[in-house]
């Protein structure tokens, strides 16, 4: 079971999420955030996974029309991250994100991992360089660009550039990373990088992962969550969901008899 | 699988005579059709390179460096361009100063800042006309605005600022189009790190739209060169035996804006003045002219594909 030792990081709290259109995609969703741990969200196609993700990072502010209920608190400071008047660039600043798609800039290597630095105001060229190094480091990217980082990102593979994409993400020091689905993109080689380095990353950061795999979710988180229909039908250690879940539809989903 | 049962060879074979007179049938029709619009194409093309080769074989006597040094004058043979051509540049970079940063930033802000509602859709669809307005009424509004409103007179400011407003649509909608061009996913992921809206907008969505937005102002631009009945309306000069004054002095500040209050002719002016003249000898004139618009258009066009592809050519999406 939970382990009472783990400190939370975040959790929502009756969190319910409409968009403009007035369809309701998450229905009172409550759950915690484990520090240093991975969480795994599963669910068939249209449950509501993104949109429970975006939710974390303010993503739906992009939108007009948007709206949320409810809360998403963060610790230690206790933020309610969804209050009016939190502004999602801070949220933003503490909440990092990995797309589906690799979606580096049209830059160079460098300037996509230093674009966040610049974003703060950071100018001190080595300061730049050293924070790049360090981020392509994490990412498990720096022996393959440290001679090219002069060179478009879009000269990269597709998991290179999903990996660049996790140091844009790592090179402002998030509290917590979210990822959607970022290996469905990527062959098998570079899918077990990516699961890899996230294992690596949980040490300096909490991790909420979106993904369809059910080996992926099994291999690298810590907890699991399978949503259905906007709402959250279960969460628990991944082991537990996995080998004896307490609910018949999470099973079947999971064995693929649905979904 | 227990229902349907086994295709026979017989079947199969006369399936497939069917599909392959069928193909034959349809790759016809792609014959037609490719014929037809070849047809269309070239009718078109030879139509403007007809003219283009009438022009050139008219003006060719008048295909010199002095045809460009030279004043207007009375006796055709001596006759030049050189105060239609300057005085082109003159109101083109007017043109070029207004039309590229009030047409970027009132696309930008549409695109980005403006709340979409009634109003911004209403906006939305008067400049989009704006662009099909005939330039005439241009000329119209200029001679009440400028020339008489603002009192500008009849210079190279007022022509530059007629041919500004004139192009201004086609920058608007370009800018536009470029920005909407950017994909979502790249906005998202520069908001994700933190950026706030002016960062996105000067980081990325000016960067990476600059492409469709040079070749939005040089097509917008390449029009308004060869605009006449704007220009006559506010009232330029037909006949100009004297430059400007210079923008740029020898003593200090270096740049003047006399040249503004100025009055111009331009080159689509000079040929029609050339060709309303009962002396056959001021055709050739006129026809060298209309080459040289039309070669001037060309080039600008071509460097507008040059920079766009050029720009686009790191960018792939
Ligand atoms: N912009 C939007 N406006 C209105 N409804 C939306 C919008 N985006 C998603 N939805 C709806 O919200 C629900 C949840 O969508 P969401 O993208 O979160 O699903 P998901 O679980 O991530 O699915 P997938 O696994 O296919 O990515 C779906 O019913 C979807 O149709
Ligand atoms: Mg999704």
């Amino acid at each position: 079971m939970i382990n009472a030792t783990t400190a939370l990081k975040a959790e929502s709290r009756e969190l319910n999420f409409f968009y403009s259109n007035g369809n309701q995609a998450l229905k009172s969703v409550s759950m915690p955030l484990y520090e240093n741990k991975i969480t795994a969200l599963i669910g068939p196609s249209g449950c509501g996974k993104s949109t429970f993700l975006r939710c974390f990072n303010r993503m739906h502010d992009l939108y007009p029309g948007n709206k949320y209920e409810g809360q998403i608190v963060m610790h230690p400071d206790n933020t309610n991250i969804l209050e009016a008047g939190v502004d999602p660039i801070e949220v933003r600043m503490r909440i990092s994100m990995v797309f589906q798609k690799p979606n580096p800039f049209p830059k160079s290597i460098f300037e996509n991992v230093a674009y966040g630095l610049r974003v703060r105001g950071e100018k001190n060229q080595r300061t730049l360089a050293d924070k790049v190094e360090e981020a392509l480091k994490g990412a498990a990217l720096w022996n393959e660009v440290k001679d090219r980082q002069q060179d478009l990102a879009f000269n990269l593979s597709g998991g290179q550039q999903q990996r660049l994409c996790i140091a844009r993400a790592l090179a402002t020091d998030p509290e917590i990373m979210l990822f959607d689905e970022p290996t469905s993109a990527l062959d098998p080689i570079a899918t077990a990088n990516i699961e890899e380095l996230m294992s690596e990353l949980k040490n300096k950061l909490t991790i909420l992962v979106v993904t369809h795999n059910m080996q992926q979710a099994a291999r690298v988180s810590d907890y699991t969550a399978y949503m259905y229909l906007g709402e959250l039908m279960e969460y628990g250690d991944t082991d537990t969901i996995f080998t004896r879940p307490t609910r018949k539809e999470t099973e079947d989903y999971i064995t693929g008899k649905f979904g | 699988m227990t229902t349907q049962t086994l295709k026979t060879k017989a079947t199969v074979l006369e399936n497939l005579v069917a599909v392959r007179a069928m193909i034959r049938r349809h790759k016809r029709n792609d014959i037609i059709f490719a014929a037809v619009g070849l047809l269309a194409l070239m009718l078109g093309l030879l139509t403007l390179l007809t003219l283009f080769l009438d022009l050139v074989m008219d003006g060719y006597p008048r295909f010199n460096l002095t045809f460009f040094s030279e004043f207007p004058s009375r006796r055709a043979a001596n006759a030049g361009l050189l105060s239609a051509w300057v005085g082109s540049v003159l109101v083109m970079i007017v043109t070029f100063l207004t039309a590229v940063p009030m047409g970027v930033a009132a696309g930008l802000y549409l695109e980005e800042y403006a709340p979409k509602n009634w109003f911004s859709d209403l906006i939305e669809i008067n400049v989009s006309n704006l662009a099909g307005v005939p330039s005439i009424i241009y000329g119209l509004l200029a001679l009440g605005l400028f020339v008489y409103g603002l009192g500008l007179g009849e210079s190279i400011l007022t022509a530059g600022l007629t041919l500004g407003l004139l192009t201004l649509p086609v920058v608007i909608v370009s800018t536009r189009e470029a920005i909407r061009g950017i994909p979502v996913a790249i906005r998202e992921a520069a908001y994700a790190v933190g950026a706030t809206k002016w960062q996105v907008v000067k980081d990325h969505v000016v960067k990476y739209s600059q492409g469709g937005i040079l070749t939005g102002v040089i097509i917008g631009m390449s029009r308004a060169i060869g605009e006449t009945a704007p220009i006559i309306t506010i009232g330029a000069l037909t006949f100009i035996a004297f430059l400007p004054p210079s923008p740029i002095s020898d003593v200090a500040p270096f740049i003047n804006f006399e040249w503004l209050g100025s009055g111009f002719t331009v080159l689509p002016i000079q040929m029609f003045n050339w060709l309303s003249r009962p002396d056959h000898a001021f055709a050739t004139n006129a026809a060298a002219t209309g080459a040289i618009i039309i070669v001037v258009t060309l080039m600008m066009n071509g460097t507008a594909i040059y920079l766009r592809y050029k720009i686009r050519k790191n960018i792939k999406w």
